[in-house]
């Protein structure tokens, strides 16, 4: 652990915007998105942490500042420390950017494409930013808080396969269910199991918006 | 004709050379329902003859959203979730995703806990290993290996139904301890299965170490460095027969894995017969690390007894005890209570690193969990080492990698 302590003191002196972030276990930076490059080049080069374990992103709901924020773990095979850098990002709800870290390490490719998938998150620079879990032409980001559980009913991508199959419309796979509890500070009623969103279900239709 | 012709060598320059003229490519797209792809992988691929040019892999077709899914529901309820990740070691998984939790509310299981659960992890390490070599085996055409490793992995499951209740899907953590105690007898039949799995490990591996025509199918074929390795963010066994010495329980040991003695087997080619041999050692080290557990399995809790909002009080006393029964329908509705912060725990699954980010706000459910799968990142690499090889050497190459579509997909 000291390793990563070091780390970060030496960061800190090269980086000043670069600010301490609450940690569980690792720990873990808040870096301005502009330094973010430099911060994850000199970490690699100066610092040994070769291996870039994940990217992923923390979508802190609407309403949110800021609303998205990328998380990158970086381990050391040589000093086996761990970090975590954080970085908030830039753009509207409809179109974060943050920059894409593939040229420091090309296995970041498909966490990038899951982050762009899930949360919408543009790359900048990312040699190939498409969907990778869900299908080419889905409309939605999953991930996103606003999204429900139960799923939105989606129009197949392929107009010919709609045709043939007589099949339009792919139903969401969770319609009216299942029941589950809900995050944060809440009072024992709304904690209880119980449909997450009952304005519809499948006997009742969905309310125009 | 000149018959300086060698395989694979002369392919994997031609796949870069210039052409007298442009043959038409051939597009090829293998899966996502094909034997060798083990699962629902599915690779879109660019032919030059028989020689690749361009390598997609086509990953999603088993997303079942499970990040979303434990957004929305208590800690204790996505146990079984994780049994689905990794289907092919569930309990490791399932330590896996306890430990993390426990991490976050800082919470320290008895050591009579850590042992069980790194038996259990060590015993679906040799089973997850066995099923990869037995697949391997199939890929590359040794039938036999996959009946041998079929057997062995079937008197696994009888132990393992016994101590879980379940073969396969076992879900057998609790945040805070384990869902039970072992049983009686238990350990001397595992000690029972290892004393006839380790000839019958011997046996199953000579069938394949020096067998002529698997070298000739994995020696030098699927070649991955170890900067490659290191920049594609691979871990495991397919990081470790690259040259990398990184393992997890070595290096972050979790769950008392320091107070056992084991090696680890490091490649010096990373091809993938290097692959093959991590396996089958790692085996053999499972299998001393099992010994070294039941040799001094310690007594007393099996489950963090001071944990009372978190784990769920016996049975007999919910039954009978009005407190009991507050504290567990406290812990079924409202789900642990587990303090706000973030935690990010890995653990050296058979397949690699897996890896748990989670986000707490406080209460009982996660604000948000990310998974992070070592069969995905091992298959990212699949567009890079697989340009230059033979179409032949592709199935070779995904056994070798001993992905599991389940954790890829999540």
């Amino acid at each position: 652990m000291s390793a990563s302590v070091d780390a970060i003191t030496s960061l800190k002196s090269t980086f000043p915007s670069v600010t301490d972030r609450p940690s569980s276990d690792c720990p873990a930076v808040n870096v301005p998105t502009g330094e973010l490059i430099s911060v994850l080049k000199s970490l690699r080069d100066e610092q040994a942490f070769d291996l870039l374990s994940d990217v992923t992103a923390i979508d802190w709901a609407e309403g949110a500042s800021p609303r998205f924020t990328a998380v990158y773990h970086l381990y050391s095979t040589t000093s086996h420390a761990a970090i975590r850098v954080a970085t908030p990002c830039t753009g509207d709800d409809a179109a974060p950017t943050v920059p894409s870290v593939v040229p420091l390490w090309p296995g970041a490719n498909w966490h990038e494409r899951e982050a762009y998938d899930m949360f919408g998150i543009t790359f900048e620079g990312h040699p190939d930013l498409r969907r990778i879990l869900m299908w080419d032409g889905y409309p939605y980001h999953p991930l996103r808080k606003e999204f429900p559980l139960a799923g939105i009913e989606t129009v197949l991508p392929d107009s010919e396969v709609a045709e043939e199959t007589k099949a339009k419309v792919i139903a969401a796979p969770m319609m009216g269910g299942p029941f589950v509890a809900s995050a944060g500070e809440m009072n024992l009623t709304d904690a209880e199991p119980r449909a997450k969103d009952e304005s519809w279900s499948e006997r009742s239709a969905k309310p125009e918006a | 004709m000149a018959t300086d012709f060698a395989f694979p060598d002369s392919a994997a320059k031609a796949a870069g050379a210039e052409q007298e003229f442009a043959p038409e490519k051939m597009s090829l797209s293998m899966g996502p329902s094909h034997p060798a792809t083990h699962g629902v992988l599915r690779l879109q691929m660019e032919l030059d003859g028989e020689v690749l040019t361009k390598c997609d892999p086509v990953v999603g077709y088993l997303h079942r959203g499970d990040e979303k899914i434990a957004e929305n529901m208590t800690y204790n309820q996505f146990v079984p979730y994780t049994d689905r990740l990794d289907y092919l070691a569930p309990l490791a998984n399932n330590m896996a995703y306890a430990i993390a939790v426990e991490r976050l509310a800082k919470l320290e299981v008895p050591a009579r806990c850590q042992a069980i659960r790194v038996l259990t992890a060590e015993m679906a390490r040799v089973s997850a290993h066995l099923m990869g070599l037995g697949a391997f085996g199939l890929d590359v055409g040794a039938w036999s290996v996959l009946v041998h490793s079929l057997n062995q992995r079937e008197h696994l499951y009888k132990l393992f139904e016994e101590l879980t209740g379940a073969r396969f899907t076992t879900s057998y953590t609790r945040i805070g301890g384990v869902s039970r105690d072992i049983p009686d007898g238990w350990l001397s039949r595992v000690i029972a299965f290892c004393d006839q799995f380790e000839p019958a490990l011997e046996e199953t591996l000579s069938l394949l170490t020096r067998n002529k025509i698997f070298q000739d199918r994995t020696v030098g074929v699927g070649i991955i460095s170890k900067a490659d390795a290191l920049a594609y963010g691979l871990t495991g066994p397919n990081l470790r027969a690259s040259g990398v010495s990184l393992d997890l329980r070595k290096d972050k040991p979790y769950s008392g894995y320091e107070q056992y003695e084991f090696d680890v087997p490091v490649g010096s080619k990373g091809d993938c017969y290097d692959r093959y041999l991590c396996r089958g050692e790692e085996m053999r080290q499972a299998v001393r690390i099992i010994r070294q557990v039941i040799a001094k399995f310690p007594s007393g809790d099996w489950y963090a007894k001071d944990a009372r909002k978190i784990f769920a009080p016996p049975k007999d006393k919910i039954l009978t005890s009005m407190e009991e029964l507050i504290q567990n329908f406290m812990i079924v509705t409202e789900g642990p209570q587990i303090p706000a912060g973030e935690v990010y725990f890995e653990a050296e699954n058979p397949k690699g690193a897996l890896g748990f980010f989670i986000v707490s706000k406080g209460g009982g459910v996660p604000w948000r969990m990310k998974i992070r799968s070592p069969s995905f990142c091992n298959l990212s690499i699949l567009s890079k080492v697989c340009v230059g090889t033979m179409m032949s050497d592709v199935v070779t190459l995904l056994g070798s990698l001993d992905f599991v579509m389940g954790e890829c997909d999540r």
